[in-house]
């Protein structure tokens, strides 16, 4: 083997393992995320002068779980000098038997679960969650988190050793929950998944091409999920990201601009993901367990079979939201359901329901609920009302593609009332 | 492990509602946790008033009336409880009857690092 050859193959190693590596790493080090990171780096530095000797070794994970574990011995050994609790790990971690890190495919499997959990729990913030989960589940560099949420590295950094050091010193175990938890604790990871995703998809310009990388690994956190844990919220999840992603090239104008789901060509939509999200869709139906992603899911896998805005059928997505509403009752869930409604009964209908929420203090500053009266009073041709709804949301609106899209639905309502 | 509960919650005793725990639920929660031999301490706390103020600075004591932390949920109790790790400290907490209409706070003991 030439050497660029064995590079690559080596990096295919490091590609497909490190992250299974860490994981069993971290259990076998009583849940010490740094002294596994440190361990894995050591091992595949160990891994790149030993096999470019003698060739790949049969299992190359075992070979690097196990050389990991007893870098992690020699690093621990030096460390006795100033450390006592040094000194009882290692030696704990010595009189291991050679069972424990048994190459158990399901033993791996759990271990990738409970890194999932772990950096998921939800005694840790939302953001320290979303940041340890790419970093350790999904191997991005803290450089690359950094700039995918526009934040500074060095806080991005702090926020990972704040996380690690409250799993270390709160004692967080590392383990897959037990059923009684295990709601609770899904929820919190699959939370962390849409988040990272929504961050993905929810901005347009500028930075599109990080973010787009950041949809595409919650897809694959959602898969690899789905493969560990069926459940069938995990289904539901992982289609509704599908069923979203595939608009993905019809959703923005080349200049960057936004285009509705009405307004898409759906000619530009991902077939094969399409297919994908709404096979699982029936799967998760199936079950009869109707959590919020599964039905968020399966509205989407109606709009995503429609071939038009008008042959939508908005009937059976209106019932989805009730649906919806009963299980996960919000807000921004009756202004959905507002909108649907307006397209089964018309305008007026989806008014009255959007001033309901208004009038209860609901979505006052949501520039979403004004863009969508706006959007009512124009099909009805009540035009100096939607311009004034068209002002607001524009002046909540946040994020520059929204602005820029409010702005011309405003000059369009100007020039057809100077006509 | 050792983490300390701390008990936030509603002081004042509104006879009539419905969702106050009654004591003979709290007595009941506090010894069946030291039967589980969970239990190092607890106890309720004397209403907020009461609350004394004390700070060394320069040598000079200062006291003044009332809690430290001010605003928000007064203090009305703790636990210190031993626990395998955060989940079961988390367990142990979510039984307390006053967490369903104040809050508990968890915090671990320091160890000997």
């Amino acid at each position: 083997m030439n050497a660029r050859m064995f590079q690559q193959t080596i990096d295919g190693v490091y590609r497909r393992e490190s992250r299974r590596v860490l994981a069993t790493l971290i259990r076998l080090l009583n849940g010490n995320f740094e002294l596994a990171e440190e361990a894995l780096h050591d091992a595949f530095t160990a891994a790149l002068s030993q096999w470019s000797k003698d060739g790949l070794p049969d299992n190359p994970r075992a070979w690097l779980v196990s050389a990991g574990r007893f870098k992690a011995i020699d690093r621990l050994r030096k460390r006795t000098r100033f450390d006592a609790a040094c000194e009882r790990l290692a030696t704990e971690l010595e009189q291991q038997s050679s069972e424990v890190f048994a190459e158990d495919a399901d033993d791996i499997e759990d271990d990738r679960l409970r890194l999932i959990f772990t950096c998921c729990h939800p005694s840790l913030s939302a953001e320290a969650r979303t940041a340890l989960t790419l970093r350790e589940v999904c191997g991005l560099t803290t450089e690359e988190i950094a700039a995918a949420f526009l934040i500074p590295p060095p806080t991005l950094a702090q926020r990972i050793v704040r996380a690690k050091s409250k799993i270390r010193d709160a004692c967080i175990p590392y383990e897959v929950p037990t059923s009684e938890d295990l709601p609770v604790r899904l929820e919190s990871v699959l939370q962390v998944i849409y988040l990272v995703f929504n961050e993905g998809y929810s901005a347009s310009a500028g930075e599109s091409v990080i973010r787009a990388d950041l949809s595409a690994e919650a897809i694959r956190i959602g898969r690899l999920l789905l493969s560990l844990l069926p459940d069938a919220e995990v289904m539901g999840l992982l289609a509704l990201m599908l069923l979203h992603d595939a608009r993905r090239q019809a959703r923005t104008s080349p200049s960057g601009d936004l285009i509705l789901l009405d307004q898409q060509d759906r000619r530009l939509w991902n077939r094969e993901q399409i297919v994908e999200g709404c096979g699982l869709v029936i799967q998760a139906l199936r079950t009869r367990r109707f959590g919020p992603y599964v039905l968020q899911a399966a509205i989407a896998a109606v709009h995503a079979e429609a071939p038009s805005a008008e042959q939508t059928d908005w009937t059976e997505i209106t019932g989805l939201y009730d649906v919806l509403l009963r299980v996960n009752p919000s807000p921004v869930v009756e202004l959905n359901r507002a909108v649907a409604v307006a397209m089964r009964d018309g305008a007026e209908a989806g008014l009255s329901l959007i001033a309901d929420i208004l009038s209860r203090g609901k979505l006052t500053d949501y520039h979403f609920a004004y863009a969508a009266q706006a959007d009512l009073y124009r099909r009805q041709g009540n035009n100096a009302a939607a311009r004034d709804a068209y002002q607001r949301a524009h002046d909540l609106a946040q994020q520059e593609p929204e602005r820029r899209f409010l702005q011309a639905r405003l000059q369009e309502l100007q020039e057809q009332g100077e006509t | 492990m050792k983490y300390l509960c701390l008990v936030y919650g509603v002081e004042e005793r509104f006879p009539g509602t419905a969702d106050m725990p009654a004591d003979t639920e709290c007595v009941h929660y506090a010894e069946s946790l030291a039967e589980s031999g969970r239990l190092l301490a607890g106890e309720a706390l004397a209403p907020a008033y009461t609350a004394t103020t004390v700070m060394v600075r320069n040598h000079q004591v200062s006291v003044t009336d009332g809690v430290f932390s001010s605003g928000g949920s007064p203090l009305v109790g703790f636990y210190l409880v031993t626990a395998r790790d955060l989940n079961e400290a988390i367990h142990l907490a979510s039984e307390i009857p006053l967490a369903r209409i104040g809050c508990v706070e968890i915090r671990p003991v320091r160890g000997t690092l």
